[in-house]
Order: structure tokens, then C-alpha cells, then sequence
């Protein structure tokens, strides 16, 4: 009945371009490459296993466009989009005289994608490179299926795999203990259980709790499994304390850098700085426009306009910063409340621009490749522009520390805050302190900006989610002081990481925020409280 | 522009007073066959500016352009229709300070708005006293089923629970363990009451559910993220079904790829993930992730086509994308049309009366119709995310699906029903008890 109503389908696919008069042929061995072109999920996954199984180098050459979007269906089968023009899947050969308007792209679904990395991986484990036999092999051990047997055998005959041996075994392994594997002798079964269990991780975890549970295995392979699981499982618990070390870490980074530029403008000067969530969103969008440029201009440039977006927003922010400075803040340097009420009007203003030019619409700021990612450290999995992001905080953090502790401007910048009045009389230009001060935290802000970019939503309310938690930061680790900063951000990030596991985001973020109003109430001025004189006015 | 003549910035500037000028003495002078008489008003409650702006102020410019097609079309009943557009300001008071702005001073014939159901449920009692009438526009969580409220989104039974058959079956991956992830607030919370209770009925057992909440504008997302790649790993299929709400998306799906999760090994099937979401991400690394609803932009068709071609226009914007809420209010505000031609009035009660039965194409090539209890007919479709940031019909009903305002999958609620016609005249009658438990669920 299927059958026939998929012939009955392709016959109207088809019904356009050729007669339907071979029908009845079609049905009796359907042609892989006209199945392509059906509408139905179906034959195009009954097209792919054919072809998968056909190792055919033009059936490569198709899966492979299927993979990268560039497979279009006609009315008589499937065309390869080459940079050159429309190439016949079937024949490998040019086609100039069909229609690309005529055409649209193969049908896929996740079924579809699933079906078509296993047929890719059948042919590239006779057809590819080392490399890409490694690949496919490791495909296999993910995804193993019992059809793929007969071609993985083959293949491990072949004596230009010798290097490959244990990744053959491992997943001939795998194809062994899942569902629809041909029964072999207890003691195969066993080994295969062990040689899985090798592989460690959730990989090995998730076939082997399939297998524990497998009617078809033999009752000591899947007690074997389930111990494998267990041990597994025990691993992985442990593994899995560092990793929540690791998000708490990493969620710190992001608290600290949000954070550092307030230290400075609310920590240092006093200022209550409500914009400062507006300047990080300013840098967001900086990185924005550094990526679109350098994307239309210098496409070379395209993978490292991150890289290039930093200096950008750090001036762009910091210059705003100082512009902010000079317009609004400097009239009401001692009137804390002032300072607030029109530092948020400046965040309502910078908002509204921002939505007025760029859209209220989030917009994309893409990952580069090398930023993308994640590897594995023993059991630890390090997401990669997590680990660039700590690393960048603690780049920022020391580039600052030095700027404080190692140049006149720092010097400056700490004698006014420290004493105001008397570094004036020592003949420092107290106003040009105060707008470069003001500047360069506004600046990391727009540094922080930049790599919040990559985790978070480049919208206009960008800054609203930043705020609230870097005034905490720096009124937690006591106003300021830097290192109270990193220490207040590293309690608040391992804290909320810790809590996250046990109790769940929403209580563990109540809990954490219980917990830090009852230090202030204890210890007022935070963690780290500045002493000296000027600090009492 | 280019071809005029260079003009003085004084004249430029008188120019544009007296064509200010001329818009504020009213619509109607200005189109020659335009309709006369008093104007029709209706209330457009939508919050264009703070969080929920992003989404709402969409919705506000659609409900103009359909007021100003009927205009152009010669209004209604003769006489113009003229919007009052106010701005609640994602602000759940002022959602209800406004909605009785609209219907004591402004009294307006109908309204059409709000986004979250938190500002539904705080302007119900405002709409309900006074009698007014709302066009709800957004997918919601159901269990409500007021006589005052005309709900053109869809009920769980027309998103959710389809989008679990989906997941469940050959071509969705036949999933058979579900991680149900959302935000902490009304819509997740008793959607996933709804789906726990129906997962169940499918034999699902207690220890392949998994339910997380995290709190509004949630950007940390790697224990989570890492929690459900835990539990994919229990040799079946898993899936995630997400009610993540606006923009904690991004950074979800950010996660998402930066540990590796793909389509095929967990889809994520999204309720709130729209085109309008979309366009702030980088679309490859989510190719195939999943999402329910009952319009695509992408759904090729001539009255969406149309409408598409409307919408640009309209905004001047020829990349503006729609989206479900949108094809809502259009079904929304023509059914209310419909329903004051037939009705020959304005008159909230006789129109509420003239809706019940109404049938109005939708944009994918359906009929809407109004059923008693207030709610529509509606297409299911599901869509794979595609590297343009478009959506790609990968299934879809085959009928259109009556909106069921209280789940039979929650036991409290399985024997409710809503009908606003007589005899029954009641939104949540127990079938029974053969007794109405009052207008409203508590």
C-alpha cells in the first residue's frame, strides 16, 4: 500500500517533466536519484540508504551536496549546485540547459540528517581519507547501526586500516550491543562491553544503559553493561564536581568583567553610574558593526573582526563615557542622587537610540570557528569561548591593575579619589582625571561588551540583564577595591554554580541573594572595605 | 526625492507643519473616497517600549496596517475605523489602568493586545466589568475561557500536545525521554502540567521527564545545558521540549552549540521561537531545531504571499519578517469585522453574539473558525530552523484543530467545558456536575 502510494508520488513529481509511462519499472527497483527529488521523507531516506549502499563515488559526491544544502530536486532527478553551474548527480555531467528556477533544494528533517550521516559514514569508510575514516568510524561508535556491519567487516580486512584497529574495534563494539545486531558468542559480547566501556563519557554511557536493557544480549553481557554504567556513572559524578567548578569559574569571568568598569566609575569615583549596562551594550553593538564591516570590506579580516572589534569598543565606549562625563556627570559630582536619576536617564536615551538605528530586534553577532566548540580535558568538557572569556577577564583585570598601580594616570586617578582636594593643590587637573577615569571604566565596559556579545543577545535591553548584578559584584566585594571585585565575582559565580545542581536556578538565585543581604547588613561596606582618610567624606 | 527641486529649510519646515497639520484635523479629510461619518475606535494594547517591546510593537504596527486596508476598503458599517493606540509599557498595572482608559473614556468597540499571559489575566477583570471585548493573539497556556476574551492563538491542544505527537513519532526522531525546560512564570508552568499529565497517558515514565525553571532573561545556561546532555545519555531518544521565553533564547541556544548538542541527537522543540527571535542569531549551528506553530512566513501560499507583500509595504521595510501572533491578529481583527457587519452595530454584547460560527481564511490556506468557547480553528505546523533563520515545514495536521480552552489531561479540568451560546452560556460548565462553576476559573 506504501509502496504504491511512493510510486504514485514520485509518478507526480515526475509528472511534469516525462511521462509516467516506466512507472511499473520504477517500482520494481526505484532509482535512488529520482527518489531524492520526491517530496516525502520516505523515499528520500529510502534514496539515501540505497546510495549509502551502493558505494558509488557519484553517490558520495551527492550525499556530500546533500550535507552542505547544495542538492536541488527537478522534475527528472537531483543537480549538484558547483560554483560553475548545475551539475546531473546521476552523470557527473554539466547540465546548461536546465532551469535553476525550476528547481528547489531536496527536502530534509532530522530523520533525513540522521540517515544521511550514516550512509556518508558507509562510504567514506571506503572511499575517504585516514581522516575522514577516523571520522566516520567515530560516527559509528555514536550511532551505531546493525546495516552497517557487513561494510565496517570490510573495511577492517583492508590492510591500509591497520592504524585505525581500536577505533574499528570499538565500534564494531558498538554496532555489536545495540538493537538488530547479529547474536555472536557470549564472550564477543563481553569484550565488546569492556572495549565500550573504555571509551568512557556519555557516549559510552548512554550505549551501554541501551544494552543493560537489551532482550536480545545475553543476561551476563547486560549485567555487565549495568556494572560498566555504574562505574560510569561514579566517574562521571566526580568529573562532574569540576565541572561545576569550571561554570562557576566561568560565570565568575563574565560577573568580573561586567563588573570591572563599575568598579572603576562607582568604585573609585563615587559615581552611580545607571548607564553603565548601556556602555556594555554599546560595545555589543560596536562588535556588530566591526563584524558587518569588516564582512563587506575586508572578508579576509572576517574570522578575527572580534579581535579588532576590541580596540573599536573600547574607544567607542570609553569616548561616550567621557562624553557622558563632561555633558552630565561633572555638574553633579557630591549629589548622589542626582548622579542617579540622570545616569539612568542616559541609559534610557542610549536604549532608545540604539533602538532607533539598529531595531528593537536582537541582532546576530556570529562566533568565529576557532571560538566555537568545545573540547574534552580527561572528563572536564571546556566550552571554548567560556575558557577565552576567563581568560580575557583576567587580561583586563591585570592591564587595569597595572594602569592603577604603574602609570601617572594611575597615580592621578588615585590621588583624587583618595584626596581631592589636596592633589589639586599638588597641581593635578583634577576635571581631566575625572573624564579619563570616567572613561576608561566606561571603556571596559564596552570591552566587556564585546565578549558578552558571544554568550548573550545583542538587543538594546543588553545592559539591563548586567546591571543589577555588577552593582552587586562591587557593593558585595566592597566599593572601591578591584580585588574585592574578583573575590565578591568569584563567590557570587561558584556560589550560584554550586547551589544551580542541588536546588535549581530560581531558588539557588534567591538563596544567593538571601545570603548576600545578610552579609551587607552584617558588614555594610562589603567584603574588602577601603580604609584611609579621604575615604570618611 | 532626488528629481525635486533644492527647498529652503523654512519652506521644508512649513510644509511639513501644514502636513502635520492635516493629519491631526483627521483621517478622513485627507483620502477623497474614504468613509464618513463617526469614527469606529478601536484599542490597540500593545507595550511599546520596555522588555516586551520587542515583540509587542510588531504587533501594534499590524493591527494598523489592517485598519488602514479596511479603511481603504470603505471602513465599516460606512464609517472609518480609527485606532487608539496606547502603551502599557510591559508593565502589568498599566496593562489594566489602560485597558479601562480604552474601554470608560476611549469606548472603544474592541481591543486587541497584550503579549504575556500575566498581562491577560490582569486586564481579564477590568474587560470582564466593563463588558468590553479583547483579541488575544498569542499562544497560551489555556485553562481560561472567558466570554469576554476572543482567543485567535493557540491552546495547548493546538501547539503543545501536537508537537509532542510529532517528537513521538517515526519522523520526529520517536522520542521517547523529554526534558521540558522554561522560563519560571504562568505560560511554562502549566503548559508543562499539561504535558507532564499527557506524556504520562503515552507511557511515558516519571524517570524520563525532566522539568527545569529559570528565572526571566536567564544567560547562563551551561549546567543546564550540561544537565540535559546528562540525561540524553540513557540510551533512548531524548528531546527537549523548551518554553524558554524571548530573550533567554539566544543565549540557550548559544549553549547549545558551544557543547555540541545538534539536532539529530537531542532536537529542541521551542513554543516561543518565532522568525521575530531568529533574526538576532546565527542560524548554522541550530539547523533543525524544531518549532510549533500555526504559521511559517516561509508557508507558500497567495494570501500569505499577499499579506507579506502588504506588511513590507507598509513598513517600507522589505526584510521586516511576520510571524504567528501577526497571521493572529489578522484572522483576529477580520472575524471582528465580520462579526459587526453581520451584527450591524458595534454593540459589545450583540458582537460577541455574532462571533460564535464565524469563518475567516487564514493566511496557510485554512478556514478559522470561531467555536463557542471563544477560542479558533487552527492548523498545527512544525518547522525546522533553516541556516537563513527561516522556518521549513516539516509536518503538519491535516485538518485544522478546534481550540480546547480546558485540558482533559489535567483532572481538575478534564470535565470543563466552554460554551458561550445558549443554553449553556458558561465558560467553564462541569459536564458532569451539569452545573456552571461561575464565569471565570479561579
Amino acid at each position: 500500500m506504501r509502496k504504491a502510494g511512493l510510486a504514485f508520488t514520485l509518478c507526480l513529481a515526475l509528472v511534469l517533466g516525462s511521462p509516467c509511462a516506466p512507472a511499473g519499472a520504477q517500482e520494481a527497483t526505484p532509482d535512488p536519484y529520482a527518489q531524492l527529488a520526491s517530496p516525502h521523507f520516505d523515499a528520500i531516506i529510502a534514496g539515501i540508504e540505497a546510495l549509502g549502499r551502493s558505494g558509488d563515488d557519484k553517490a558520495l559526491a551527492t550525499l556530500q551536496a546533500l550535507g552542505a544544502h547544495k542538492l536541488m530536486a527537478g522534475s527528472e532527478g537531483v543537480y549538484i549546485h558547483a560554483g560553475t553551474g548545475l551539475v546531473d548527480a546521476r552523470t557527473g555531467q554539466q547540465n546548461a540547459d536546465i532551469d535553476p528556477a525550476s528547481l528547489h533544494p531536496v527536502r530534509v528533517n532530522n530523520r533525513v540528517r540522521l540517515v544521511l550521516a550514516t550512509a556518508r559514514a558507509e562510504l567514506l569508510l571506503a572511499q575517504g581519507s585516514r581522516a575522514e575514516k577516523h571520522d566516520a568510524l567515530s560516527r559509528m561508535l555514536t550511532h551505531p547501526d546493525a546495516s552497517m556491519l557487513p561494510a565496517l567487516d570490510h573495511a577492517s580486512a583492508d590492510p591500509a586500516n591497520k592504524s585505525l584497529r581500536s577505533e574499528f574495534e570499538a565500534a564494531r563494539a558498538a554496532i555489536l550491543l545495540s538493537p538488530g545486531a547479529p547474536p555472536v558468542a557470549l564472550n564477543e559480547q563481553l569484550t565488546a562491553v569492556s572495549a565500550i566501556k573504555k571509551t568512557g563519557g556519555l557516549g559510552a554511557r548512554s550505549l551501554l544503559t541501551r544494552a543493560a536493557a537489551l532482550e536480545a544480549l545475553a543476561p551476563q553481557t547486560r549485567e555487565a553493561a549495568k556494572k560498566a554504567v555504574a562505574s560510569i556513572d561514579f566517574r562521571l559524578r566526580l568529573w562532574s564536581y569540576a565541572q561545576d567548578l569550571f561554570y562557576g569559574v566561568s560565570l565568575s569571568s563574565v560577573l568580573l568583567l561586567s563588573a570591572m568598569g563599575l568598579a572603576i566609575t562607582f568604585g573609585v569615583m563615587g559615581v552611580i553610574n545607571m548607564a553603565h549596562g548601556e556602555l556594555m551594550m554599546v560595545g555589543a553593538y560596536t562588535t556588530f558593526v566591526v563584524e558587518r564591516l569588516i564582512a563587506s570590506y575586508i572578508p579576509a579580516l572576517s574570522p578575527f573582526s572580534l579581535i579588532l572589534a576590541l580596540p573599536a569598543a573600547f574607544v567607542v565606549s570609553g569616548g561616550l563615557g567621557i562624553l557622558i562625563e563632561r555633558g552630565v556627570i561633572r555638574f553633579l559630582y557630591g549629589r548622589p542622587l542626582e548622579t542617579l536619576l540622570a545616569s539612568w536617564g542616559v541609559s534610557l536615551i542610549l536604549q532608545q537610540a540604539v533602538r532607533s538605528v539598529f531595531g528593537p530586534s536582537n541582532v546576530a553577532v556570529t562566533t568565529p570557528g576557532w571560538l566555537g566548540g568545545a573540547f574534552a580535558l580527561g572528563g572536564l568538557e571546556i566550552t571554548t569561548v567560556r575558557l577565552a572569556i576567563f581568560l580575557f577577564a583576567i587580561a583586563v583585570m591585570a592591564a587595569l591593575m597595572l594602569v592603577l598601580r604603574r602609570t601617572p594616570l594611575g597615580l592621578h586617578m588615585r590621588a583624587v579619589t583618595q584626596n581631592r582636594r589636596m592633589a589639586a593643590l599638588m597641581g593635578i587637573r583634577t576635571a581631566r582625571i575625572d573624564a579619563l577615569t570616567f572613561g576608561l571604566g566606561s571603556g571596559i565596559a564596552g570591552l566587556a561588551g564585546v565578549a558578552v556579545s558571544q554568550i548573550d543577545n545583542v538587543s538594546p535591553n543588553l545592559g539591563q540583564g548586567y546591571i543589577i548584578d555588577s552593582f552587586l559584584v562591587v557593593v558585595f566585594g566592597g566599593v572601591g577595591n578591584l580585588w574585592g571585585s574578583l573575590a565578591a565575582a568569584l563567590a557570587l559565580g561558584l556560589g550560584g554554580k554550586g547551589l544551580e545542581p542541588l536546588i535549581g536556578a530560581v531558588s539557588g538565585k534567591i538563596l544567593l541573594l538571601v545570603l548576600v543581604i545578610l552579609f551587607i547588613q552584617r558588614h555594610p561596606r562589603g567584603m574588602f572595605p577601603m580604609r584611609g582618610r579621604g575615604i570618611e567624606s | 526625492m532626488t528629481s525635486l527641486p533644492p527647498v529652503s529649510r523654512r519652506a521644508f519646515a512649513r510644509f511639513t507643519l501644514a502636513a502635520s497639520a492635516a493629519m491631526l484635523a483627521g483621517t478622513g479629510r485627507a483620502r477623497a473616497a474614504a468613509p464618513s461619518g463617526e469614527p469606529i475606535k478601536i484599542g490597540i494594547l500593545h507595550s511599546l517600549s520596555g522588555t516586551l517591546a520587542i515583540s509587542e510593537a510588531t504587533l501594534k504596527d499590524v493591527m494598523l496596517m489592517l485598519v488602514d486596508i479596511q479603511n481603504r476598503k470603505g471602513g465599516l458599517l460606512g464609517r472609518p475605523i480609527e485606532p487608539v493606540v496606547v502603551d502599557p509599557a510591559s508593565n502589568w498595572p498599566l496593562f489594566a489602568e489602560k485597558a479601562r482608559q480604552l474601554l470608560s473614556v476611549d469606548k472603544v468597540a474592541s481591543v486587541f493586545g497584550c503579549w504575556t499571559s500575566v498581562s491577560r489575566k490582569s486586564v481579564l477583570p477590568v474587560f470582564e466589568e466593563l463588558n468590553g471585548i479583547l483579541f488575544y493573539p498569542v499562544q497560551y497556556e489555556g485553562q481560561e475561557c472567558s466570554r469576554n476574551v476572543f482567543y485567535t492563538g493557540a491552546a495547548p491542544n493546538q501547539q503543545a500536545i501536537p508537537a509532542v505527537d510529532y517528537l513521538m513519532s517515526e519522523d520526529g526522531g520517536g522520542a521517547r525521554r523529554f526534558a521540558l525546560i522554561g522560563t519560571d512564570y504562568v505560560y511554562p508552568r502549566t503548559t508543562n502540567q499539561i504535558l507532564q499529565a499527557y506524556l504520562k497517558s503515552k507511557g511515558v515514565a516519571d524517570s524520563d521527564i525532566m522539568v527545569n525553571y529559570t528565572p526571566f532573561g536567564q544567560s547562563d545556561w551551561q549546567t543546564i545545558v550540561s544537565q540535559v546532555k546528562a540525561f540524553g545519555s540513557a540510551g533512548k531518544k531524548t528531546a527537549v521540549i523548551s518554553t524558554i521565553n524571548g530573550d533567554a533564547n539566544v543565549p540557550f541556544y548559544k549553549e547549545l552549540g558551544a557543547q555540541g548538542i545538534t539536532a539529530t541527537d537531542i532536537p529542541v522543540m521551542a513554543f516561543s521561537v518565532g522568525e521575530e527571535e531568529l533574526a538576532g542569531m546565527d542560524t548554522k549551528p541550530l539547523v533543525g531545531q524544531l518549532a510549533a506553530w500555526n504559521y511559517f512566513e516561509s508557508i507558500d501560499t497567495p494570501a500569505n504571499k499577499a499579506f507579506i507583500a502588504d506588511w513590507h509595504k507598509f513598513t517600507r521595510n522589505p526584510k521586516r519578517t511576520t510571524n504567528d501572533p501577526m497571521e493572529a491578529h489578522y484572522i483576529g481583527f477580520n472575524l471582528w469585522v465580520q462579526a459587526v457587519e453581520k451584527a450591524g452595530t458595534t454593540d459589545h454584547d450583540k458582537v460577541i453574539a455574532a462571533m460564535v460560527g464565524l469563518r475567516q481564511p487564514n493566511l496557510t490556506g485554512g478556514i478559522a473558525q470561531v467555536l463557542p468557547n471563544h477560542h479558533i480553528t487552527k492548523p498545527v505546523y512544525i518547522g525546522e530552523i533553516q541556516d537563513d533563520g527561516q522556518f521549513n515545514v516539516v509536518w503538519q495536521t491535516p485538518h485544522e484543530v478546534p481550540g480546547q480552552a480546558w485540558s482533559p489531561y489535567v483532572p481538575e479540568t478534564a470535565h470543563l467545558t466552554g460554551d458561550w451560546t445558549a443554553p449553556i452560556n458558561c465558560g467553564n460548565y462541569d459536564t458532569q456536575k451539569k452545573a456552571c462553576l461561575g464565569s471565570r476559573h479561579a
